[in-house]
């Protein structure tokens, strides 16, 4: 299908639209580019994006094309250029701050909270801070606690922040348009385990920010899920399926503002919710996901909502370790069952 | 910078001396607004620095840009927001420069280039950067770069967050304007008991960065410093700092006793009123009558009075509206 839409030689038609295919960092990189084409007010700017191509080569090739100027490598000081962000944007700029990892976001962290979120409101609707702050996050890969944490959830606590979680190739594409195009500040977090997935996609591509999305339709359950684990949560849907139980798979792509008609509309199909989310299980963000369930859809739970979620330990090196640390198809499998066990209406398998 | 700075014109000196009296006037009102507990929170007194802010600020332009620290009452009245809309704030009325979401310690004025009333130390000087680093990219005018001017005190140069905003404006060259307030004291922490060099300057040359040291309450070494420093720098001369040496006379705040301090220093130090001393070097060279005076006097205190009244006849804002400016709202096209 694609090679028959690369060769035509007439315009694409809407009956017949163009598709590219391309990988996670591709589709991050390729949108990062359309933006500083179309706005000279788009900059990038983080540690090592420019020669270094960007730790996980998400803007490879931008500095040859942009210059330094646009593509700006900055010293390993991530108090000041996430804060000169804020400030760039505020006088009238359009950057796009990466922040190499999550887990050296917290060394910005005062900015983003005591600046970034708040000014808009301590200045009584005056100074709005149109900043895109891009960073990885997540696990899973054998680099130990310091490099695996998955703290997306603590950003969406946040009053002030749109928190976008892309998990698939169609978002990691079209999401940032629309998050620079916002007045307020948005963090955008890339799962690193993500950057080699492949899909081909539509282009041009448009997406929203504002809500979730049904990545999988089913009967029996509703998966809740965001990120990197969405693909784990697939996966096990497939498990189940040939075991005879219909999974829907919800992926939230929004943190926050959290999509709650979604969440409470695939709740009240399923009547079952199992949360699947990376964080650390204590004061997650499933835990607020399972909390609004409870609250709004409460009477149309055939059980207790489920969250299968990190271990709560550092994320340790060993690779059986951290595999047994992090959420896992198996798990949620488990966890499917058990709910679905747990109303005596439909029986597990064991 | 030890020599004495010529005075200058008398419209200029009593254009100086009215906006140091009327920062002075309007905190002082403010002090007894706090006990009236018509003001809460807190509350920093800038009393004694004056000279600092309007030195200063008499080197800004309209189109550069201030980033203030929480004891900045005096910099966003000379910048121009109005002392009614300042004192609204400290009320917490939605008339506020802030809408009362701020207080004492957030007051801005977008329209006028005014970031705030910061108040995590040191947090305002990346936010200054990044000010200066759109002037960078969009590139100088005819006239020069709009310069970022950065007050914060000398208790932030402990804070990572000065260093990191140092070395990336003197690396990018950034239209940057550092101003240390040193009035000697972090809160309740001598210079000496909280940092290895007490010669700050010598901080900032180590970012290759100009860096003088004046006299913070002679407003005329101030000016001059301020102004040297702000022409070099909307020029493409690069950021540029200024130590400038000052005496908070009041506590911190209005919950603190003093105890870190001597009352003698804080007399030796009144000696130095910034105020007091031009004042007497005025009318020692005959530039400055009892009559000038008296209506600086009662021009500040009219300020005071129409502030205070704006502020009591200001109004609440509904708490329906609580939730309003966490983000930005939709434009209404007429």
């Amino acid at each position: 299908m694609s090679e028959g839409a690369a060769t035509e030689t007439t315009r694409p038609t809407e009956t017949t639209p163009a598709t590219v295919t391309l990988s996670f960092r591709e589709a991050m990189r390729a949108a990062m580019t359309e933006a500083m084409e179309r706005d000279e007010r788009v900059f990038l700017m983080g540690e090592d994006v420019g020669a270094y191509g960007g730790c996980y080569a998400v803007s490879m090739g931008m500095l040859d094309r942009f210059g330094p100027e646009r593509v700006r490598d900055t010293p390993l000081s991530e108090t000041a250029f996430v804060g000169a962000g804020i400030g760039a944007a505020m006088a009238g700029m359009r950057p796009i701050v990466e922040v190499m990892t999550v887990n050296f976001s917290l060394l910005a962290l005062d900015q983003i909270l005591n600046t970034a979120a708040t000014v808009l409101h301590m200045s009584g609707g005056q100074c709005n801070v149109p900043l895109v702050i891009r960073m990885a996050t997540g696990a899973g890969r054998q680099l130990a606690a310091q490099h695996s944490h998955s703290l997306e959830g603590w950003y969406a606590h946040i009053p002030g922040l749109r928190i976008l979680a892309p998990a698939t190739v169609e978002d990691a594409r079209g999401m940032l348009g629309p998050a620079l195009a916002d007045p307020d500040p948005v963090l955008i977090f890339e799962n690193a385990a993500l950057y080699a997935m492949k899909a081909e996609i539509a282009d041009p591509v448009e997406v929203d920010i504002a809500q979730a999305a049904v990545r999988r339709q089913g009967r029996d359950v509703s998966l809740i899920t965001y990120g990197g684990s969405l693909h784990k949560t697939l996966s096990a849907a497939e498990t189940l399926a040939e075991q005879g139980i219909d999974a829907e798979v919800l992926d939230l792509r929004v943190l926050r503002p959290l999509d709650d008609a979604a969440i409470n509309g695939t709740v009240r199909k399923t009547h079952h919710a199992v949360l699947v989310d990376e964080g650390w299980r204590s004061g997650s963000l499933a835990a607020e996901v399972s909390a609004r369930i409870v609250e709004g859809a409460f009477f149309d739970l055939d059980a207790p909502p489920a969250r299968v979620c990190s271990e709560e330990v550092p994320i340790p090196y060993a690779k059986h370790m951290e595999e047994a640390a992090l959420p896992q198809p198996d798990k949620i499998v488990a966890a499917v069952k058990a709910v679905l066990g747990a109303d005596g209406t439909e029986g597990g398998d064991g | 910078m030890s020599d004495t700075v010529p005075l200058p014109t008398r419209e200029h000196a009593h254009r100086l001396l009215e906006r140091m009296v009327r920062i002075r006037r309007f905190e002082e009102a403010c002090a007894e607004l706090y006990q009236a507990t018509k003001i809460r929170g807190f509350l920093h007194l800038y009393i004694g620095e004056e000279a600092v802010a309007t030195g200063v600020m008499e080197a800004l332009e309209p189109r550069d840009a201030i980033v203030a620290t929480y004891r900045e009452h005096g910099h966003a009245l000379l910048r121009g927001t109005s002392a009614e809309s300042i004192m609204a704030e400290m009320y917490g009325k939605q008339e506020g420069c802030s809408r009362g979401r701020g207080g004492s310690m957030h007051l801005y004025d977008d329209e006028r280039r005014f970031y705030g009333g910061n108040a995590i130390v040191g947090g305002g000087i990346p936010l200054a950067v990044g000010l200066g680093l759109a002037e960078k990219l969009r590139g100088p005018g005819e006239d020069g770069y709009p310069v970022s001017a950065c007050f914060f005190g000398e208790g932030a140069m402990a804070e990572g967050a000065f260093h990191e905003s140092m070395n990336l404006a003197a690396l990018w060259d950034l239209p940057v304007l550092f101003a240390c307030e040193n009035n000697r004291y972090a809160m309740g922490t001598a210079l000496e008991r909280s940092q290895s060099e007490t010669d700050l300057t010598l901080k900032a040359s180590a970012y290759r960065m100009p860096a003088w040291s004046v006299d913070g309450m002679d407003v005329l070494a101030v000016e001059r410093a301020a102004k040297a420093a702000v022409d070099a720098i909307r020029h493409g001369g690069g950021p540029h700092f200024l130590e400038l040496r000052t005496y908070r006379f009041r506590a911190h705040s209005m919950f603190d006793p003093e105890l870190y301090r001597e009352k003698d220093e804080v007399e030796r130090w009144k000696e130095r009123d910034p105020i007091a001393l031009f004042r007497a070097r005025l009318e020692e060279a005959g530039l400055l009558g009892e009559d000038d005076l008296a209506a600086i006097e009662k021009a500040a205190a009219e300020e005071v009075g129409r502030a205070i009244e704006f502020a009591e006849n200001g109004t609440w804002e509904p708490v329906e509206q609580l939730v309003r400016f966490v983000t930005s709202e939709p434009e209404v096209t007429a």
